[in-house]
């Protein structure tokens, strides 16, 4: 298992290499400079804000000096705010979408499982149905109408909950719901088609032989081997929910990644680009190893090579 | 775990009220039941603002965006002030200063104000603070921007620093007489110094304040410190979504500041700033983006306020076609713009037959600037057709292929299919290929002159015709289109010749502005910009600025 994960760290970091350099390089395709007034400025100033950021240089030599900067940790500074270092900037907005992202894919799953389950026992009752409905809705609807609707009727109008701002619990519930329809839709839908498909096979009429009861049967029997899809399909689903959301972010006035991604690529913020995409990227790679690590954990078939001892 | 079971109940809940809620139609209005308590006999002098972005910077040397310009002007003063009408008057400077007969050096003396820290304000914190806004270490923006061509000395020194030679920061034109007497050294004759002086970038700073802290200065309020109308009491730095400001009582005019605390926070959804305003968490809004502005029309909660900010379509002259002075005739005069501004815009922006703006300039005589000028370009059908044929004519051409660069954000869109649309339908034989791009392509291409038709605009810094006209200079790197007129460089050099005397001044720039449109039609006039913020009819007395920082909140009340 240690060997196993060894390899896996050894290829994670050039995956990461590989990404941090095709990142920059796609990054300086971006028309543009990251000097908001840079079409008020004469080519002499553009040149002075230039020389002084270093992106004067050739980009061989930027690129050089930016993997060197990498592995010493320093990911540079912000040119949308004046020089704060990446990093802080990272430490300081990754908290409220990991929060968010984390309570989402929690409650999410949690609901979707529950619901897949009863649609697949209950099947092709009104229960099944509703359920459906409810997936439908979950997927086909964005997030951002839900959270519309929610801020609107709940926040402005029956004074439930507070409208927007980050200021304590009762702030992230409109937000983890909006964030958590995807995820209950997706979950519930996978669960009841694999949840049908483990009912019908072999093993379960064994089981059923044997005398277990039909509770027994579902949760100890099936449940387990219909959560490996799942399992699956969660681990992006959680880095995607957990690197934040722009438009919930926004609407909710959240001080999260999200948001801050998407303004670094529009006003051409290079080192703010450069160090989500790395954040991102390593979040992805650790959950990709996580989730293929838990699928040995759940059903045991499944061999990690390298752990044969 | 009973813990999670009921969080999951309440979860299910919540999901299944957002159903019955929208089913529901609209409830009674009871939003403002928990709002502070104001109900006292005496409102509680506090606001809460929004804002569509955070701080960038508060180093007032780098601050280029509007709400660091609004918040440094609350929290700092330089000589000259914006007043309640948006003209300059005297803030740090002790009654008018002695101007030399070339009308070039100005000697200001300056009152007794204090720093937040209890240092007075000396000339030498002016001084320092001009310094490092031209110095190309500190890389500041519009340091060079606003003093190139202005301040004595500044382009020498933006010379030197792109040539790799040594220069002097004591060559700029800023010396400290002594403590109290400041003397400033322009360029040339410039009839709008006192607006300059208002402006951020020419604040002082606290040279041992700012020399102490060292590149922590202005990183966040501690510090930051301020001479203005308030200080900053919170504020964690550039990445805060949240800030507060509260009355300065070493302020030289304090008593008459009535707010005694705004609280900021940062919303960037617009739907979201009009929920939060509805919900009672904003007293004021950020400029609402045009598709929120109808539903507030005629609600007096909404205050819309004429900018001086001009959009016109660039007509590249490389264009073959383009540079045949009917063509352009026929593209300026083919589009209706009352039209595009009452019906696509719809937010109070006006048609532009213009480029210097509307309610921008006071003339000597106390009149606008528009009003001798008028109306240069309209939208005429039948002159457009006319000279479109005529042009055609000469060209040799029975059609013609054009393609028009315009932004990608939803109105300005739709303000282009709009225009493209009347273009084809009046100019019999056009044809325009509308390119939608971001902001930074268009950028690039307009500064590589890649387009034959591009819309932009521009936003003044300083309130003088001069900053509109001077773009058409044959040399101005803002020109974009090739356009070089012997006639026109003559008139804008005559204007710098005759600046000392106001009337001759004026009119000499009226005169280039008719040359530039109505004979050679530079470009195409389109609109000119209203901004629209909603806010609580208890809060009175906030101030639309014309230039620099967008609002004022100084003189603000809040009542019952």
């Amino acid at each position: 298992m240690a060997r196993y994960i060894i390899k896996r760290f050894i290829y994670m970091l050039i995956t990461l290499f590989v990404i941090a350099s095709l990142t920059f390089f796609l990054m300086k395709l971006i028309p543009g400079t990251p000097f908001s007034t840079a079409g008020k400025l004469s080519p002499e100033q553009l040149q002075i804000m230039k020389e002084n950021y270093g992106l004067d240089q050739p980009i061989a030599v930027q690129y050089a000096q930016y993997i060197v900067g990498l592995l010493k940790g320093d990911l540079g500074i912000s040119f949308q705010f004046n020089n704060v270092p990446v990093t802080q900037l990272l430490l300081e907005r990754i908290q409220p979408s990991l929060v968010l992202g984390f309570q989402a894919i929690f409650f999410g799953t949690i609901i979707g499982i529950v619901l897949g389950v009863i649609s697949a026992l209950k099947q092709n009752t009104w229960i099944d149905y509703s359920s459906t409905f409810i997936a439908v809705l979950g997927k086909s609807i964005p997030n951002f109408v839900f959270a519309g609707v929610m801020q609107y009727y709940i926040g402005v109008k029956l004074g439930w909950l507070p409208v927007l701002f980050w200021k304590g619990w009762d702030y992230t519930i409109m937000p983890t719901i909006a964030l958590a329809m995807f995820p209950i839709a997706i979950t519930a839908r996978f669960m009841r088609t694999e949840m049908i498909d483990v009912l019908g096979s072999d093993y379960i009429t064994l089981a059923k032989a044997k005398g277990a009861s039909s509770f027994e049967v579902a949760f100890k029997h099936g449940l387990r081997n219909a959560l490996i899809p799942v399992i699956t399909v969660l681990g992006p689903l959680t880095v995607s929910l957990m690197t934040g959301s722009l438009v919930i972010e926004q609407i909710f006035a959240i001080p999260g990644i999200g948001e801050q991604f998407v303004k670094a690529i529009t006003v051409n913020d290079y080192s703010v680009i450069m160090g989500t995409t790395l954040l991102f990227s390593f979040m992805f790679v650790v959950i990709i190893l996580i989730v293929d690590i838990l699928y040995g954990v759940i059903d045991p078939r499944i061999r990690l090579s390298g752990g044969k001892k | 775990m009973k813990k999670s079971k009921y969080s999951l109940l309440l979860v299910l809940t919540l999901v299944l009220s957002v159903f019955l809620a929208a089913c529901g139609g609209k409830s009674a209005d009871n939003g403002n039941e928990k709002s502070e308590g104001a109900k006292t006999s005496n409102a509680a002098q506090e606001i809460k603002v929004l804002s569509k972005s955070e701080i960038p910077t508060l180093d007032s040397v780098k601050t280029t965006d509007e709400i660091g310009f609004n918040v440094l002007n609350s929290i700092n003063e330089g000589l000259y002030t914006q007043d309640k009408d948006g003209s300059s008057v005297p803030a740090l400077v002790d009654g008018e200063p002695e101007v030399s007969e070339d009308g070039k050096t100005v000697t200001f003396k300056l009152i007794d104000a204090k720093w937040s820290n209890g240092d007075p304000v000396t000339a030498q914190d002016f001084v320092f603070a001009w310094q490092r806004a031209i110095d190309p270490a500190t890389a500041s923006e519009y340091g060079p921007y606003m003093m190139n061509g202005k301040i004595a000395g500044a382009q020498e020194i933006t010379d030197a620093a792109v040539a790799k030679k040594d220069f002097d920061l004591n060559t700029l034109g800023i010396k400290a007489i002594d403590e109290k007497t400041l003397e400033v050294k322009f360029e040339k004759v410039l009839p709008y110094w006192k607006d300059l002086m208002a402006f951020p970038t020419f604040y002082p700073q606290n040279e041992k304040f700012v020399k102490e802290k060292g590149n922590a200065y202005a990183s966040n309020a501690e510090n930051l410190i301020s001479n203005g109308a308030f200080k900053l009491t919170a504020w964690k730095g550039p990445t805060a979504m949240e800030w507060t400001l509260e009355k300065n009582d070493t302020y030289r005019d304090a008593d008459a500041i009535t707010l005694k605390k705004i609280t900021f926070n940062v919303v960037k959804d617009n739907n979201a700033q009009v929920n939060a305003f509805e919900g009672g968490e904003a007293d004021i809004t950020d400029i609402l983006s045009s598709d929120l502005v109808p539903q507030y029309q005629g609600d007096e909660r909404m205050v819309s306020a004429l900018q001086p900010s001009v959009y016109w379509i660039k007509m590249n002259y490389k264009n073959e076609a383009l540079a045949n002075v009917n063509i352009r005739e026929a593209l300026a005069k083919a589009f209706n713009k009352e039209d595009l501004a009452a019906s696509i815009l719809n937010n109070g922006s006006i048609a532009a037959n213009y480029f210097v703006p509307d309610k921008f300039v006071t003339t000597p005589d106390g009149k606008d600037f528009r009003e001798k000028n008028g109306d240069l370009i309209v939208f005429n059908a039948d002159e457009a057709k006319a000279a479109w044929e005529k042009g055609l004519a000469e060209l040799g051409l029975d059609k013609l292929e054009l393609s028009y660069l315009g932004g990608d954000t939803d109105s300005a869109k739709k303000q282009d299919e709009y225009i493209v649309n009347q273009l084809e339908t009046n100019l019999p034989g056009l044809k325009v290929n509308l390119e939608s791009v971001p902001f930074a392509i268009r950028l690039d291409r307009a500064k590589a002159g890649n387009y034959d038709l591009l819309h932009s605009g521009w936003g003044p810094d300083y309130p003088d015709a001069m900053t509109f006209a001077d773009l058409w200079l044959t040399d101005s790197p803002n020109n974009e289109m090739s356009y070089s007129s012997t006639k026109y460089d003559g008139l804008i050099t005559k204007a710098e010749e005759v600046a000392a005397n106001q009337e001759e001044y004026v009119a000499t720039l009226q005169e280039a502005e008719r040359v530039f449109l109505a004979e050679d039609y530079g470009v195409a006039p389109t609109y000119q910009r209203a901004d629209n913020i909603l806010i609580s009819p208890k809060v009175k007395g906030l101030v639309a600025l014309p230039f620099g920082p967008n609002y004022s909140y100084k003189w603000i009340t809040v009542e019952e």
